[in-house]
């Protein structure tokens, strides 16, 4: 945690007080309409150039917090602080969500369109965009013809094509192989270092959370609260070499106890990682 | 593939062909009146020998029929719009149109006639029938837009019109295309129905009134023509609006999208 906490402020934004953070929650509560209470008590800091994971089993407001965060919903009691103005927001949701009547580059142009950006002169953004996930030559195919994994490509890609300073994303990967998920971790891990946006990344998997995180929140549910942080010391950018090392193989086994205890499940001496997964 | 195509197309025109052989053969070996079933042969020659009343008449349904329909979308696909955008309008409004739905057209129609010209009641009598399906089911077209298409709207600071727009009319596509089908056919329905209402009273010169009048002189083989051409003109409407849901939605929509070999 301190290496993140010390370092990334400092060197992203020099001018920015450095121990302001980008945006925190204090005592944030949310109760739904019917009754449910989704979150108690969180509070939650979240610095410029940190990709933080939220990770916690189903109903423990994870993805809650991100539509607090986007703007999409507000607390019920507490208080949602941005430094500054509230910056540009890409989100990224479960489903890919494209509108199938329109190509992928209609699909990316979309958020710009909606501000008023004319196809042409949205372009050389949108091309941008598509080349940073992958997808150059693909602006002209429907989403039907995309395999899921393209798919939630051009996702990314639309979540992208504003510039956002931060990029929520809720569970992306959740519904696609272990293969092209691994694939779209790398890619990832590579696209924020480019941008070097604040990512907050709302997971179910373990792995996914220590590979791609420089801070793990573990929640527990009933109500959805934060339990516990992990920090991720390993620098950015990540490969095969870290999933392959000792230290991602120990901050796993953290993370899986951290877990187990957040479920109220007794840690076993062989809290497997991989039983954890859900 | 092609001769597989082929044999696809064969089978019903055989069947059809058959059907029409055996028909066309019982009636000659029986020697069945034309006054109680024509063959097939005679009902050919008399759509050929009275083609100038009965086409006069077929543009008369058709006319209505497509004036119908269009009215219907119109009305129907505003009217959704309103009810999608104000749902209080919704509330107030849709009971009405449950009601217009349910009520047989064929009950209303002597009333209409009461107040309006024939040809006016028929065309309302049309209008009403193809106008609840379109109504319907561009509603729920409308209302059913991903929700997380929605929310990205929102985070965009889509305006109501750019939702509209871009958002909810492409989301009501299919469901509204399906809604036309429905109506098209029904347009013609309520059309030969309303006729039909109209043409006891000696009004009208549409299809429906040429069988009614034929029915009267026990001009048979007629009565099967004017039939013939109003199953032509309910096909050819099917068919034109399966066409064009096909070239609206087939670079997306699952129902125009053939399976990949």
């Amino acid at each position: 945690m301190s290496l993140v906490d010390a370092i990334v402020p400092a060197k992203v934004a020099p001018l920015a007080a450095p121990a302001a953070p980008l945006v925190s929650l204090s005592g944030v509560d949310k109760v739904f309409a019917n009754g449910v209470a989704a979150l108690k008590g969180v509070d939650l800091e979240i610095r410029e150039g940190e990709f933080v994971s939220l990770l916690g089993p189903s109903g423990c407001g994870k993805s809650t917090i991100l539509r607090l965060l986007s703007g999409l919903c507000n607390p019920t009691r507490g208080n949602i602080g941005w430094r500054g103005e509230a910056p540009q927001i890409g989100f990224v949701f479960q489903e890919p969500t494209l509108t199938p009547w329109s190509t992928v580059f209609g699909n990316v142009w979309l958020p710009l369109r909606l501000k008023g950006v004319s196809k042409a002169a949205a372009k050389p953004q949108v091309e941008e965009a598509l080349e940073r996930v992958g997808l150059s030559g693909f602006a002209n195919a429907y989403p039907r013809e995309l395999s899921g994994g393209m798919k939630m490509r051009v996702s990314i890609a639309r979540a992208l094509v504003t510039r956002p300073a931060v990029l929520l994303m809720d569970e992306p990967f959740a519904a696609l192989d272990e293969i092209t998920r691994t694939k779209l971790n790398d890619d990832l891990v590579a696209l924020k270092c480019g941008l070097g946006a604040t990512v907050v990344f709302v997971t179910h998997s373990v792995y996914e959370s220590v590979y791609l995180s420089t801070r793990i929140v573990v929640m527990a549910a009933r109500p959805g609260r934060a339990v516990a942080e992990i920090a991720v010391e390993a620098p950015l950018p990540r490969n095969e070499e870290f999933r392959l090392s000792p230290a991602y193989a120990e901050k796993c086994r953290e993370t899986s106890l951290a877990l187990c205890a957040a479920m109220d499940m007794p840690p076993p001496a062989s809290c497997n990682p991989g039983k954890v997964r859900s | 593939m092609n001769g597989q195509k082929a044999l696809e197309y064969a089978f019903p025109a055989i069947a059809l062909a058959l059907g029409l052989a055996a028909w066309e053969a019982a009636v000659r070996y029986f020697n069945v009146p034309s006054f109680i079933l024509p063959a097939p042969s005679l009902i050919f020659f008399t759509l050929i020998k009275d083609w100038g009343t009965l086409s006069s008449s077929l543009y008369v349904t058709l006319t209505i029929t497509l004036e119908a329909l269009g009215l219907a979308v119109v009305g129907g696909v505003a009217l959704a719009i309103l009810f999608a955008q104000y749902r209080i309008v919704e509330r107030a409004f849709f009971p009405f149109a449950v009601v217009m739905q349910v009520t047989p057209i064929v009950a209303i129609a002597p009333l209409l006639l009461i107040y309006l010209s024939a040809n006016e009641a028929v065309l309302v009598c049309a209008f009403l029938v193809a106008f609840f399906p379109i109504l319907a089911n561009t509603t729920l077209g409308l209302s059913s837009a991903d929700h997380n298409l929605i929310d990205l709207f929102q985070l965009c600071r889509a305006s109501r019109w750019q939702q509209l727009v871009l958002l909810r009319l492409p989301s009501a596509l299919p469901y509204f295309l399906g809604g036309l089908r429905i109506g098209g056919g029904l347009a013609l329905i309520g059309a030969i129905v309303a006729e039909i209402a109209a043409g006891s009273a000696g009004q009208g010169a549409g299809l429906a009134y040429r069988i009614v009048e034929s029915g009267f002189r026990l001009n048979i083989p007629r009565m099967f023509a004017a039939l013939l051409l109003i199953s032509a003109t309910g096909i050819a409407i099917y068919l034109v609006l399966t066409a064009l849901s096909h070239l609206l939605l087939r670079h997306w929509h699952d129902s125009a999208r053939g399976r990949e070999a």
